[in-house]
């Protein structure tokens, strides 16, 4: 027991839980500005703040370009105000050796944005060392001057909306998997043994491929001038090419392809352990066909539809490499975007952040699946 | 025989240690592959035979990079070739010598852009519009604005995912002015009008994300046009034999420069080094390797006429080129990515 749980506390729980607690650590600005940070703390956000805050930014903003620490803080500021990266460094290059006048004065006729609130408000949101941005602008919001939270503007809310189009992908996807899953699964489940075997033996044939081919294999498939739309051309069947990837329709198939197995190996298992008798009563007792699947065998595969659908849903979520792929920039989900922060622009925070979403989008879904069906009830065989 | 392993081992830490005593050779950083290929012909090994002597090493860029080398104090690179970005980040960081211009031979042998406090340009390329000259024949596209004409010229087009280049083509092709990109750009109604404009094109939008892909999708035809390095939509005609063609007009250009590490140790021979690459007697060998143009204003009469057309720095190219304005991208890129992601997911 104990192996296996410091396995799981450094191969699972420590990688994950530190990547996380970047989506709130803060300590950049307060590292390279401690003065000024320590100052605003004070501050009630309503005016400009006084004097000693002005003249606590001079003096940190030298130290900082000395020690090489003044980079990370801009970059930080950056995130929140555009332009705030060379508000910093022009301001550290033009301050003169001595000042002739007071800090404020300094500081404004360097550059009028000093005299503006937001500004201060800017550095005071990044004071760490823990913070609620990224979080909230993971859900579109942000806090102004007065640290009351408000929504982004309209331009630029972004999150929500993929974080709904993520559930949406992944639940229709669920939906699909079901209903061409369902049918082979109970198809398979009256075959004899050996032929079966065969079956299940090809529902398993892709999982020999790697993922990337297996998508790689779909934009082949699906292009302009591809092998299906060849295909359809020669048999007549259309006059022009239909444009079948860069959109959701080729996100559906290529995720269905990939996902199916997950959906028919559930359901297979559960209903190799109905007896056929239980519809042969029903029949034998005047049940219509119909009724007797809808009454009698429908509910005994639950647990395996109940397993299918969690496992295909929750792998669903968090897909990025096939959207990706065969998918248009309108149809990425959550996962593209913390890839673009963590490896693009190199926003941690923002990728951390994001992450968070996902895993709790995860757990309510599990919590809910709980609560609904059951977890001991689900049964993957 | 363990006895002569440890000698031998002992023989060799002392040998280690008395190399990294004794002065280094100038080591010259570039950015690998068939590049790196091309200039080891052209500079390393000519540089060598007038008597000096030099490393080169590549690297896959990134200022951090070049942060930890100076801030972690052994840094071991001497020149290196950067990014327009890290140019202007590491400049302004503090990781650059400051360039004496009078050892260059003045500024005015250069071209304008290819001059900054701490770097020396290297070379110049583009992004053009490209199509398939085999499936667009007769009236062929010549701007940004046909790009957006979809009824003269049907079919899907591609850009670079990102708002950095497709803002300013946007905004080239609703007719502004070159000079006037940034300018407007830099207001909020510039950029409402740069994506309004974009909103026109935008159920004919494909992205692309690596610069492989651009020809690629010309190839298989999924899009008529797109916007493109120049560098890889030649290297598809020579060497898949590809009939693409290039509209230069209106191109949007930036350059890599060479820098000199803060504090090194090698200051002398750095000097050598970039007075030999700026010399236009060896930059005019260059682009016959590679389509990358040279950056000395008097290399550009000295080279091969074949090579000349595809250069960025060709003077029928330049004439209305938008130079690249990283200063503007590095103060607005985290407001203008959130907006232009959540223009794409409308």
């Amino acid at each position: 027991m104990l192996p296996l749980f410091l396995f799981l506390l450094l191969a699972f729980l420590v990688p994950i839980g530190s990547m996380l607690a970047r989506g709130i650590a803060d300590t950049d600005v307060a590292r390279a500005l401690p003065r000024v940070t320590a100052e605003l703390k004070r501050w009630d956000g309503r005016e400009l703040p006084d004097e000693s805050a002005y003249a606590a930014l001079i003096a940190d903003i030298r130290e900082a370009r000395e020690a090489g620490s003044l980079a990370s803080a801009a970059t930080r500021l950056n995130y929140d105000v555009a332009g705030f990266r060379s508000l910093l460094f022009v301001t550290g290059r033009q301050l003169p050796t001595t000042l002739t006048a007071s800090a404020r004065q300094t500081l404004e006729a360097i550059d009028p944005k000093w005299g503006e609130r937001e500004t201060w408000a800017a550095i005071r949101r990044a004071d760490g060392p823990v913070t609620d941005f990224y979080l909230l602008a993971a859900l579109d919001l942000r806090r102004d001057a007065e640290r009351s939270i408000v929504g982004a503007p309209p331009e630029q809310a972004v999150f929500r909306n993929v974080l709904g189009r993520t559930l949406w992908i992944s639940g229709m996807v669920t939906l699909i998997c079901l209903a061409i899953g369902f049918p082979v699964a109970h198809f398979i489940s009256r075959q004899k043994p050996a032929t079966a075997g065969l079956l299940l033996f090809l529902v398993l044939l892709p999982f020999w491929t790697s993922l990337l081919v297996r998508t790689a294999a779909w934009v082949v498939l699906l292009l302009r001038e591809g092998v299906l739309n060849n295909l359809f051309m020669s048999l007549g069947l259309i006059d022009a090419p239909v444009r079948m990837i860069f959109n959701r329709f080729a996100v559906y198939v290529a995720m269905v392809h990939v996902l199916l197995p997950f959906m028919v190996l559930p359901l297979y298992a559960v209903m190799k352990g109905i007896s056929p008798t239980y519809a042969r009563a029903a029949s034998s007792l005047g049940a219509a066909p119909l009724t007797a699947f809808l009454r009698v065998y429908l509910p005994q595969t639950l647990p395996g539809v109940g397993a299918g659908c969690l496992m295909v849903f929750i792998q669903a979520l968090g897909y990025y490499i096939t959207p990706a792929l065969v998918g248009g920039a309108d149809d990425q989900m959550i996962s593209y975007f913390i890839a673009f922060y963590a490896s693009k622009t190199v926003n941690w925070g923002m990728a951390a952040a994001l992450s968070v979403m996902l895993l709790a989008a995860t757990l309510a879904l599990y919590a809910v699946y709980d609560r609904m069906i059951g977890i001991d009830k689900m049964r993957l065989g | 025989m363990r006895n002569v392993m440890f000698k031998l081992g002992v023989l060799a830490a002392a040998s280690a240690m008395a190399a990294s005593v004794a002065a280094r050779d100038l080591t010259v950083v570039s950015w690998g592959g068939a590049y790196q290929d091309a200039q080891r012909d052209v500079y390393f090994k000519p540089f060598m035979a007038t008597g000096t002597k030099m490393a080169e090493e590549s690297w896959d860029g990134g200022v951090g990079t070049l942060r930890a080398k100076i801030q972690g104090g052994n840094n071991n690179w001497d020149v290196v070739q950067v990014e327009s970005e890290e140019l202007l980040l590491g400049c302004e960081e503090g990781l650059y010598e400051k360039l004496d211009w009078t050892k260059l031979g003045g500024k005015d042998k250069y071209l304008p852009d290819a001059v900054n406090d701490c770097g020396v340009g290297a070379i110049v390329y583009s992004f053009i519009l490209a199509y398939d000259g085999d499936k667009i024949k007769g009236d062929t596209p010549k701007s940004w604005a046909d790009f957006w004409n979809t009824q003269k010229w049907p079919g899907k087009r591609a850009l670079r995912k990102g708002p950095k280049t497709t803002l300013e083509i946007a905004l080239l092709a609703d007719g502004v002015a070159p000079q006037d990109v940034y300018k407007t750009l830099a207001t909020p109604a510039g950029v409402d009008r740069a994506f309004k404009k974009l909103d026109q094109l935008k159920s004919n939008l494909v992205w692309w994300e690596k610069g492989s892909q651009p020809p690629q999708l010309l190839a298989s035809g999924e899009v008529a046009m797109t916007d493109a390095y120049n560098g890889r939509i030649a290297a598809a005609n020579d060497k898949d034999k590809k009939n693409f063609k290039i509209v230069w007009t209106n191109n949007l250009y930036t350059i890599d420069s060479w820098v000199i590490m803060k504090g090194t140790a090698n200051k002398d021979d750095a000097y050598k080094y970039l007075v030999f690459v700026n010399d236009p007697n060896n930059q005019k060998n260059l682009p016959p390797k590679i389509p990358y143009g040279p950056t000395t204003k008097a290399s550009t009469a000295l080279i091969d006429k074949a090579v000349l057309p595809n250069l960025a720095t060709a003077p029928e190219n330049i004439k209305s080129a938008v130079y690249i304005n990283d200063k503007f991208w590095l103060e607005n890129l985290d407001k203008l990515n959130q907006r232009f992601n959540a223009w794409v997911a409308k």
